[in-house]
């Protein structure tokens, strides 16, 4: 087994790819959306 | 948050990039917040080069003050969090 | 410096979410598939150990490859974790690397050394299967002593000051009533409660059809749960959220998106629901490890896909529930695209009717012990007729 120890963040998408995909035509956002906050327990698929 | 404090990303958080932003996880608390955008990611990094908040968001905003004000209250929100931290 | 603040708007997290992320945020990992109990529901078709299971130093590599993703979070389970022998050095070889633990455990093995033990350790949180608020509801599920275990267990991790821990507790038919009683278990422990939902998946097929909520007992524990911020669900009851107001979480199925599970045996399945060939990725021993399955594997690049409505495209309440939980699709025979067997409106049930019950799937990996949980599946049935073969 060879797993990599050394491996870097690389995006499958980037912000505007995704935002393109959205093709949303909203004002700047208010600041509420810059931040948002989950518990790790809120995410299903974990036991 | 105390906006002309100086201010750094917590030693208690890990935070991850990623396409969007950046995660960043809290250790002791569990909490998990997301930083939805790279320009604000940006910012929380360059707090600890700034001696307050005010001055690293001016840096970041360039005048705009309906920016800053943006800034600050997202800020203020991570502060809240545990995510950023007064040093 | 000068931040560019773009003037595109931000999409809303769950958008973003659903086109996959550089490494899970969190994930379960299950460690063996030995167990010392026969749970009539085990998700993982647990009993025997699998000899192909990671060695201690293959399950270390795991570890690194988690830290250098930064993964936060790792939820640990089994079969029964205790009883890997390197349990604690892999526990403090996690945590070392700041990879958060929680584990999932039946108790017995919980003595009040292993108590003291865990006391000191940070960066770590314990689950203990309940699924009865008293032994006559837990036991014919879990197996006769297996109340008692639990609460012997939560008694050493209080004596040993081990801070919160919490009780998980899966909803049937038979518990829902208890919901009250098991919130005041919790606190009585000053443990966190835990609630997830019943999945068809592993030996939970089996018992499915007799343990499964009714429509009456849903909207129950939808309001309970509304009113109980500080009970968890593990987000499992997003399709709940088209009966009102969602319920904390992303509520959304975060299969080979935010989660996924590595198996004993290095298997990457998309969730620990669905541990079934169709939804495994890879292996962690393959070459590029687990970080290659979870960024290049086909199957999560088609479940990052924006899903296809399908037949759920033209009720109001998609946007809410999503069309449900997969795993509870894939082992009733439902279509992927389709309404959920547990839709609120109903249109589970109609979907379910003209399902072909001789193709049903069957979990891929079935490790129970050749003895089989035979006379607790009978006794759960309480009073209705036995649940058949």
């Amino acid at each position: 087994m060879s797993p990599s120890t050394d491996v870097s963040p690389a995006p499958a998408t980037t912000a505007t790819d995704v935002a393109d995909a959205i093709g949303t035509d909203d004002e700047l956002v208010e600041e509420e959306l810059l931040v948002e906050e989950i518990s790790i327990d809120g995410m299903c698929g974990v036991y | 948050m105390n906006p002309r404090a100086p201010h750094q990303l917590s030693s208690r958080i890990g935070l991850r990039p990623e396409p969007f932003g950046a995660m960043a996880y809290h250790f002791d608390t569990r909490r998990l917040v997301f930083l939805k955008t790279p320009a604000l990611v940006e910012l929380v990094h360059s707090l600890v080069d700034y001696d307050s908040v005010n001055s690293a968001v001016a840096a970041a905003v360039d005048g705009d003050e309906h920016k800053a004000n943006l800034y600050v209250t997202a800020l203020s929100s991570l502060a809240d969090a545990g995510v950023i931290c007064e040093r | 410096m000068n931040v560019e603040l773009t003037k595109k708007p931000v999409p809303r997290l769950v958008d973003q979410l659903q086109y996959g992320l550089s490494a899970p945020i969190c994930m379960t990992w299950e460690l063996t598939y030995a167990c010392n109990l026969e749970c009539v529901h085990c998700l993982s078709s647990s009993g025997q150990r699998d000899p192909r299971e990671l060695t201690t130093d293959e399950a270390k590599a795991v570890i690194d490859e988690l830290a250098a993703l930064q993964v936060f979070y790792v939820n640990v389970g089994g079969g029964e974790p205790l009883v890997r022998r390197d349990f604690f050095e892999l526990l403090e070889y996690a945590i070392g690397r700041r990879v958060g633990v929680k584990f999932s455990t039946n108790g017995y093995l919980l003595d009040e050394a292993k108590a003291k033990r865990l006391a000191e350790l940070d960066y770590l949180d314990i689950q203990l299967s309940l699924d009865g608020a008293d032994a006559a509801t837990n036991d014919p599920i879990r197996g006769a002593g297996s109340y008692a275990a639990v609460i012997r267990a939560m008694d050493n991790l209080r004596a040993a000051n081990f801070g919160e821990f919490k009780i998980s507790v899966v909803a049937t038919r038979h518990n829902v009533s208890q919901l009250d009683e098991f919130k005041a278990l919790a606190d009585s422990y000053g443990a966190q409660l835990r609630v997830t939902r019943l999945r068809p998946s592993g030996r939970g097929v089996d018992v499915y059809q007799d343990l499964r909520l009714t429509q009456t007992q849903q909207r129950e524990i939808y309001t309970w749960l509304m009113g109980q911020p500080d009970v968890l669900t593990g987000d499992s009851f997003f399709h709940l959220s088209a009966l009102g107001d969602a319920l904390p979480g992303l509520n959304l199925c975060g299969a080979g998106r935010v989660v996924c599970l590595i198996d004993p045996v290095g298997d990457v399945y998309a969730c620990p629901f669905v541990i079934h060939d169709e939804f495994m990725a890879g292996n962690v021993r393959d070459e590029g490890g687990f970080s290659k399955v979870w960024r290049e594997s086909a199957l999560f690049e088609s479940l990052r896909e924006p899903g296809a409505e399908g037949a759920c495209t033209s009720c109001g309440a998609y946007d809410a529930c999503k069309g449900g939980c997969m795993a509870t699709k894939f082992f009733t025979g439902l279509p992927l695209d389709g309404p959920d067997p547990d839709c609120v409106k109903g249109f589970g049930e109609e979907a379910m009717a003209a399902v072909d019950q001789s193709h049903v799937p069957h979990s891929t990996q079935d490790h129970s012990k050749p003895s089989g949980p035979q006379s607790q599946r009978v006794s759960i049935s309480l009073g209705s007729k036995p649940a058949s073969n």
